[in-house]
C-alpha cells in the first residue's frame, strides 16, 4: 500500500499557485499570491481564523472558485477544473465522513466512484495502515474523534492523490489525543511520501510537523520558512507575536559600531546585529524571546558584551518546567522572561528589582511602522 | 399504606403512558369490536351479536369498495406528486437564494394555516370559472395542493439540518454532481422525504371537506361514502375498512422500528 502510495507522489506533486486570489463582493479574503509548494513536502498555512487560509487550501480543492489566477497541479493547470476531476483528496474539518455508510463504504468512496473493482483488498489494507480494521462495518457516530479522523485521512488517502489537503484536521481533538495524533499524520506522511498542505491556526502544530510554514494575515502571506527560520528571524511583528510570543521593545537607532547597530530604548543602550534588523528605519521595535533572557537579582553584575535592562518583577508563575516571570522595564514596559527552574535564585519574586540580559546576537530588530500588538489576539482592531 | 404509596411513585411514569395509549387507541378498539357486530336494525351503534359476516364478506355493500379505491389511487396519485413537487421545494428553499424566496416561504404554509372549508370553497369557485369539469383531476390537483406544505415542511427541516461538507466531501472524492445527489444527498434526506410521503398519504385518503367541494357526481371518496353512509345508517363493513387501516398503519410503524433497530444492532 505505502508502496503504490509513493509511486502516486514522485509522480510530481508541485502545486503552484501564481496570483491566486478571492474576493466575496467587497471583502477581499484572499489578496493575489504566489505559492510553490514543493512535491513532497508537509507544507503548513498558519493563520489566526478569517486569514484567507481555508479559501486558499479550497481553492486548490476546486471547492472555491479563484477570482484570479491559477492553480498547478503537477505542471497541470487545474484552476477551471472541478473538484472531482483534481488529482487532489481534502480531509475535512470535523471530517464529513458519510454517516449513512460504515466505514468500509467511507473509505471505498473515492475507488467505486472511480470505477474501481475489487476495492475489498485496497480497502483493508488502507484501515490497517491507520489501524482500524476491526471497525470497517462499524458507521462513523460509533467511534471516537480519533477514530474518525484517521477514517478521514484514510479515506482521501486511499485514492493516491498527487497532494493530500488538510483543513484543522485536529481542531476538535483534546490536546493529548492531538498531540499523538499529529506524530501519526508526521509519520504517515513520511511514509507515503506525498505532498501535505495543512492548514491551522495552532502555531505550535504547525511547527512540530511542517517543514514548510507560509504564516497568513489578513489574506496575505507574511512570511515563508522553515519553522525555526521563522522563529529565530520573524520578518514582521505579526509572525514575531503569533508564532511563539515576543517581547517588542521601542528603540531608536543611534549609531553603529562594527557589525551591531547601536540603540537607544528610553535612555536605555542596547545593540542588535544590523543583519538581523529587517528595517533600514531609525524607529525600530527590538524583538527578543522570553526564554533567551536570563533574569538575575539586581545586585548581580551583568557579563561583558550583553544587553541589559534592569526593572522589578511584577508577577511570576510556576509551571513546572519554568517559571514565567512578567517584569516591569526602568523603561516602562512589560517583559515576558521564561526560566529554566535549574537554579532558582529564591530572591526573585513579586516586588524584587532584577536585571535583565541577553546575547545581542538572539535580538532582532523590526519596522517601527508596524503595529507593536500585531497577532498577539489582544491587538485594537 | 406507605408501600402502596411506593408502588405507585414507582409506577407513576407507566400508569400514566397506559391512560394516555387507552385514550389514544379505544376509539380504534370500538372500531374492532364493532367490526363483529351483527346490528338490528340499520344502526350499527348498539352491540346485538358476534358474526364475521363483513369480514368475510368486506365489499358486500354497494359503491363501498368502488370508492375504497378510488381514494387509494387518489392518495397513492397525490403522494407521488406532492413529494417529488414539495422535495424540489424544500431542496430550493434551503439551498438556493433567489427572489422571490421569503415569499414563497411563507406561502407555502397557508394551505397549513387556513381553515379548511375556506380553502375548498374557493378552490371550487377557481375549477368553476376555468370551467374545468369536476372529478378526478381536480380532487387530485386540491390534494395535492394541500399536502405539498406538509412534505416541503419536513423536506426542509432535514435539508437545512445536512451538512453542506458531505456534498464537498462526495466531489473531492471523485463524485459527479449526479452521484453525489444519489449516493449522499438523496439517502440523507431520505427520511425526511419518507415522513412527508406517509404524512401525504393518509391525509388525502381521510380528507373530506376539501374533496367534497370539488369532487364530481360520479367521483365519491371513502370518506365521502361514509359520510353519505352515516344518514342511512353505517354499514359493518366500514368498521371493518377501518380496522384494516389501522392494523396497516400499526404493522407500518412497528415494520420500520423493528429495521431501525436492526440496522443499529448490526451496525
Amino acid at each position: 500500500m505505502t508502496e503504490q502510495l509513493r509511486d502516486a507522489a514522485t509522480a510530481g506533486g508541485d502545486v503552484r499557485l501564481t496570483g491566486i486570489g478571492k474576493t466575496y463582493g467587497d471583502f477581499t479574503a484572499v489578496h493575489p499570491l504566489d505559492l510553490t509548494i514543493p512535491q513532497g513536502s508537509f507544507f503548513a498555512l498558519l493563520g489566526a481564523s478569517g486569514c484567507g487560509k481555508t479559501t486558499t487550501l479550497r481553492m486548490i480543492a476546486g471547492l472555491e472558485e479563484p477570482s484570479c489566477g491559477t492553480v498547478l497541479i503537477g505542471g497541470q493547470d487545474v484552476t477551471a477544473l472541478p473538484p472531482y476531476k483534481r488529482p487532489v483528496n481534502t480531509v475535512f474539518q470535523s471530517y464529513a465522513l458519510f454517516p449513512h455508510l460504515d466505514i468500509f463504504e467511507n473509505v471505498a468512496f473515492g475507488l467505486r466512484r472511480r470505477g474501481k473493482k475489487d476495492v475489498k483488498k485496497q480497502v483493508e489494507e488502507m484501515l490497517d495502515l491507520v489501524e482500524l480494521g476491526p471497525f470497517a462495518r462499524r458507521k462513523p457516530h460509533q467511534l471516537s474523534g480519533g477514530q474518525q479522523q484517521r477514517v478521514a485521512v484514510a479515506r482521501a488517502l486511499i485514492n493516491h492523490p498527487q497532494v493530500l489537503l488538510l483543513d484543522e484536521p485536529l481542531g476538535a481533538l483534546d490536546l493529548k489525543l492531538r498531540r499523538q495524533m499529529q506524530l501519526e499524520l508526521k509519520r504517515i506522511q513520511t511514509e507515503v511520501g506525498i505532498t501535505f498542505v495543512h492548514v491551522t491556526h495552532d502555531q505550535e502544530e504547525a511547527m512540530t510537523m511542517a517543514d514548510t510554514i507560509a504564516v497568513m494575515n489578513s489574506g496575505r502571506v507574511e512570511q515563508l520558512g522553515a519553522p525555526a527560520e521563522l522563529y529565530e528571524n520573524p520578518a514582521t511583528t505579526f509572525v514575531a507575536n503569533f508564532l511563539g510570543q515576543s517581547n517588542l521593545i521601542p528603540a531608536e537607532v543611534t549609531g553603529r559600531s562594527g557589525e551591531d547597530l547601536l540603540l537607544s530604548a528610553s535612555g536605555v543602550r542596547l545593540a542588535v546585529p544590523a543583519a538581523r534588523c529587517t528595517t533600514e528605519a531609525t524607529r525600530i521595535h527590538l524583538g527578543i524571546r522570553p526564554e533567551k533572557i536570563t533574569i538575575a537579582h539586581a545586585s548581580e553584575t551583568v557579563p561583558d558584551g550583553r544587553n541589559s535592562l534592569t526593572g522589578t518583577v511584577s508577577d511570576s508563575s510556576f509551571i513546572g518546567v519554568s517559571t514565567q516571570y512578567v517584569v516591569r522595564s526602568e523603561a516602562g514596559q512589560e517583559i515576558a522572561v521564561f526560566e529554566q527552574n535549574m537554579e532558582r535564585d529564591t530572591r526573585i519574586t513579586p516586588g524584587a528589582p532584577v536585571v535583565l540580559h541577553w546575547n545581542p546576537a538572539h535580538s532582532f530588530g523590526l519596522d517601527a511602522a508596524q503595529a507593536i500588538d500585531a497577532g498577539t489576539g489582544e491587538e485594537a482592531a | 399504606m406507605s408501600r402502596v404509596f411506593k408502588w405507585i411513585r414507582e409506577h407513576l411514569v407507566v400508569l400514566a403512558g397506559i391512560l394516555a395509549l387507552a385514550y389514544l387507541v379505544l376509539p380504534n378498539l370500538v372500531v374492532f369490536a364493532f367490526s363483529f357486530n351483527k346490528p338490528v336494525g340499520k344502526f350499527n351503534y348498539e352491540w346485538a351479536q358476534f358474526s364475521t359476516d363483513a369480514w368475510t364478506n368486506p365489499c358486500g355493500v354497494a359503491d363501498m369498495c368502488g370508492s375504497l379505491s378510488l381514494s387509494l389511487q387518489i392518495a397513492t396519485l397525490a403522494t407521488i406528486g406532492a413529494t417529488v413537487l414539495g422535495t424540489m421545494v424544500a431542496f430550493a428553499l434551503a439551498r438556493y437564494r433567489f427572489r422571490g424566496r421569503a415569499a414563497t416561504t411563507a406561502l407555502i404554509f397557508l394551505p397549513m394555516a387556513m381553515p379548511e372549508v375556506v380553502m375548498a370553497a374557493s378552490l371550487g369557485t377557481l375549477f368553476l370559472n376555468m370551467r374545468i369539469q369536476f372529478g378526478f383531476l381536480t380532487i387530485l390537483i386540491a390534494h395535492i395542493m394541500f399536502c405539498l406544505s406538509f412534505v416541503v415542511t419536513a423536506v426542509k427541516a432535514r435539508v437545512m439540518s445536512m451538512d453542506p461538507r458531505l456534498e464537498q466531501a462526495a466531489q473531492d472524492l471523485y463524485a459527479t454532481p449526479t452521484q453525489t445527489f444519489l449516493k449522499i444527498t438523496l439517502p440523507l434526506a431520505a427520511p425526511g422525504i419518507a415522513a412527508g410521503a406517509l404524512l401525504s398519504f393518509a391525509l388525502s385518503f381521510d380528507d373530506f371537506i376539501i374533496t367534497q367541494f370539488n369532487s364530481g357526481p360520479t367521483t365519491v371518496t371513502f370518506p365521502m361514502f361514509v359520510w353519505g353512509a352515516s344518514q342511512r345508517g353505517i354499514p359493518v363493513q366500514v368498521n371493518v375498512i377501518g380496522t384494516a387501516m389501522f392494523i396497516a398503519a400499526v404493522a407500518l410503524t412497528v415494520a420500520g422500528q423493528w429495521i431501525g433497530n436492526r440496522r443499529k444492532a448490526r451496525s
